[in-house]
């Protein structure tokens, strides 16, 4: 069932569920990018709540026309115009207020959302109107999606993708250094409503696949993987729409493979999956590598620290140094040092002695600034630098090796 | 078009000094909240020339230089660079803002952050070229860090990052390059490059305004000095401004005397009748 879904196997909704899914994944991860960028991904939390009185009124308008209270394009119209405002709640609340962000956004978030229920609490009680699978804008459903929801669905996620590649620049600039971008004459308050407007698309699309709970995990988590790849804006966006759009697929073919699991969580538990494993294996950023790179400098550092306590004479007391140097040869079991490791205890020495000398000259501040008591001098200045260094030695060692 | 003004004396007036300056701020006031960080102030800026803005803490000196680019909104006054107003001749400035004003583990590269100098000469989709790459890399040359191109900007020291800031200035090919404190925090070296930057700029016939924080390397590194302590204290070269008498004023007696003293070898004497040295 599993592989006749990930193949697309399982029939024409199906189908459509799982590209719709897809490219919503493609698209949130992409406009989210800027949003976890700029460092407001919480916005889209009160971004996607406040949706939920404009679809309820969006039904109420919708039958008291005598229209079908369920048209998709008239309920996301009714979300975008809510979310809008909201949004607009939570600007004017952070920036004319001495209320701080987070705090205007937890206030926003839960006076639509509540009024939002109030809402749906009434239309339960209409009588007309077929009200039934509007809670499915909670948290998702793709029961009954018909091809026109999901071309509705393809082509927002289109604009939003188009609208990302073409301000990137200026999206990037404003998340990076918002006063270098006024200074070259950027109308920050402009972008950064542009970038609003791409996620209030994102959600609004998203509502019926994955519902208004869970649409910030698929804003949010796809960039967050992929910064564990890349030091790159790029890449980032990239990683991003190929993490957002494997969750959707993924998911959504999951969700249709087992019956009774719902589409929206099972997408974002994909997701999540994911980012678990970027976050353990991912190089460099990962919580392994750093690890092994925490390991590996601390053994550099014993060693160290052991070769300088070698060449002065002094007693060597911890396990893991002595461990170390028994393993490179360097001491033999009884703490006596051998052969090899005295030779690499006096360049050890000598490389200190030579360290001391840089960090006290001005003229070799840019080197002095590399020194972390690990790094041979080799690595940093010339031979006939280090010959000029040596001269300045005091005389014992200065005749060393 | 130009106005001859007939007079005999052969002074040039305040109105036209405006005219010809590169960056003008006249009445400008800006606060936060109701407290006036920057009061009233006029400075007039001489083109082709390097100054140095000093002030003590909280005098207003970063928030001159926001409001004169146009980054704070001012609450009164005007800004105009050669005449006109500043919004007109972005394309002639260059800026350079405080290294901590950033996130720095932000995901881009030291190439990256200098093509950002040049975004407004690319425009929106414009491709990046192997000609733009050829004049970031140029920029990066100028101040010595051609090696660390690719590097994330998060592995730089600090007075690396300082001069990635000033490459992706040079990238903006300005006439007219303000910089926030741009030697704060940086190693010698860094401050050596820097200022060696800075004084081709100025030889080359550009202009430079530096927020300045270190009263000792005033004389050495710049032509004219703006003394701010919220309101405008002093205004003109080095050799007749930079005086103790005028440095009291803006620091309202917050300099000590032995930092006065160290002083005494690059300040200026007031006047012939003080000088017992």
């Amino acid at each position: 069932m599993i592989w006749e879904a990930l193949f697309l196997g399982l029939g024409y909704n199906a189908t459509l569920v799982t590209l719709g899914a897809a490219i919503l994944g493609i698209a949130a991860g992409v406009g989210g990018s800027f949003l976890f960028l700029r460092k407001r991904a919480l916005v889209s939390d009160a971004i996607s709540h406040a949706t939920l009185p404009g679809v309820g009124l969006a039904f109420v308008v919708m039958v008291g026309l005598g229209g079908d209270g369920r048209n998709l394009v008239g309920l996301l119209t009714g979300g975008a115009v809510s979310a809008a405002i909201g949004l607009l709640c939570v600007n004017w609340l952070s920036t004319r207020t001495r209320l701080a962000e987070d705090a205007a956004i937890g206030a926003v978030l839960s006076v639509f959302f509540g009024f939002g229920i109030v809402v749906l609490t009434y239309i339960q009680t209409m009588t007309s109107g077929r009200q039934a699978g509007l809670e499915g804008f909670l948290l998702g459903s793709t029961a009954g999606m018909l091809q026109s929801d999901a071309l509705v669905l393809a082509l927002a996620a289109a604009l939003t993708l188009a609208l990302v590649l073409i301000l990137r620049r200026p999206l990037t600039l404003v998340a990076f250094d918002p006063d270098f971008a006024r200074a070259t004459g950027r109308n920050v308050d402009r972008i950064d409503l542009a970038m609003m407007a791409i996620v209030l698309a994102v959600t609004v699309v998203g509502l019926k696949i994955v519902g208004l709970i869970l649409i910030v995990a698929l804003l949010i988590i796809p960039p967050v993987t992929a910064r564990f790849w890349t030091e790159r804006v790029d890449r980032v966006l990239l990683g991003a729409g190929i993490v957002g759009g494997l969750s959707g697929y993924i998911g959504a073919a999951i969700s249709a493979a087992v019956p009774d699991v719902p589409t929206g969580p099972i997408i974002v538990l994909v997701g999540a999956a994911l980012f678990l494993i970027s976050l353990l294996c991912a190089p460099g950023r990962g919580v392994v590598s750093s690890v092994l790179h925490h390991r590996q400098y601390q053994r550099r550092v014993h060693l160290r620290q052991g070769l300088l306590a070698l060449a002065q004479g002094q007693p060597i007391y911890e396990r893991l140094t002595q461990r170390l140097m028994e393993q490179r040869g360097l001491m033999r079991g009884d703490g006596v040092a051998t052969e090899k490791g005295r030779a690499h205890a006096a360049r050890a020495l000598l490389d200190e002695a030579r360290w001391h000398v840089v960090r006290n000259d001005q003229a070799y501040a840019a080197a002095a600034e590399r020194y972390d008591g690990l790094t041979e001098m080799q690595k940093v200045l010339t031979a006939d630098q280090i010959r000029e260094i040596d001269a300045r030695l005091p005389a014992p060692q200065g005749a060393m090796p | 078009m130009s106005v001859k003004l007939a007079r005999d004396n052969g002074t040039v007036t305040d109105a036209e000094r405006r005219l010809a300056s590169p960056l003008a701020v006249r009445g400008l006031t800006v606060s936060y909240g109701q407290k006036p960080a920057v009061f009233s102030v006029d400075m007039t800026v001489r083109a082709g020339h390097m100054t140095a803005i000093i002030g003590p803490n909280g005098a207003g000196k970063s928030t001159l230089l926001k409001a004169a680019l146009g980054i704070m909104k001012p609450l009164a006054g005007t800004v105009t660079v050669l005449g006109q107003p500043v919004a007109w001749r972005r394309d002639h400035i260059a800026y350079v803002p405080q290294r901590a004003s950033v996130d720095w583990d932000f995901p881009t590269r030291v190439i990256d952050v200098v093509l950002m100098g040049m975004y407004g000469q690319l425009g929106l989709l414009g491709r990046v070229k192997p000609k733009h790459r050829a004049q970031a890399m140029d920029c990066l040359d100028r101040v010595g860090m051609t090696d660390f191109a690719t590097r994330q900007i998060g592995q730089l020291s600090g007075g690396q990052q300082q001069r990635v800031f000033l490459a992706r200035a040079l990238a903006q090919g300005a006439d007219l390059y303000l910089l926030d404190e741009p030697f704060a925090g940086v190693d010698a070296a860094t401050e050596q490059a820097i200022i060696t930057v800075l004084k081709g700029l100025r030889d080359a016939g550009k202009t430079v305004v530096a927020v300045h924080h270190d009263l000792s390397t005033v004389r050495a590194y710049f032509d004219d000095v703006f003394l701010i302590n919220t309101q405008a204290v002093a205004e003109g070269p080095v050799e007749t401004t930079f005086t103790e008498e005028n440095l009291q004023t803006a620091y309202g007696g917050r300099l000590a005397g032995a930092q006065m003293d160290a002083l005494a070898e690059t300040l200026v004497t007031t006047s012939a009748g003080t000088s017992a040295r």
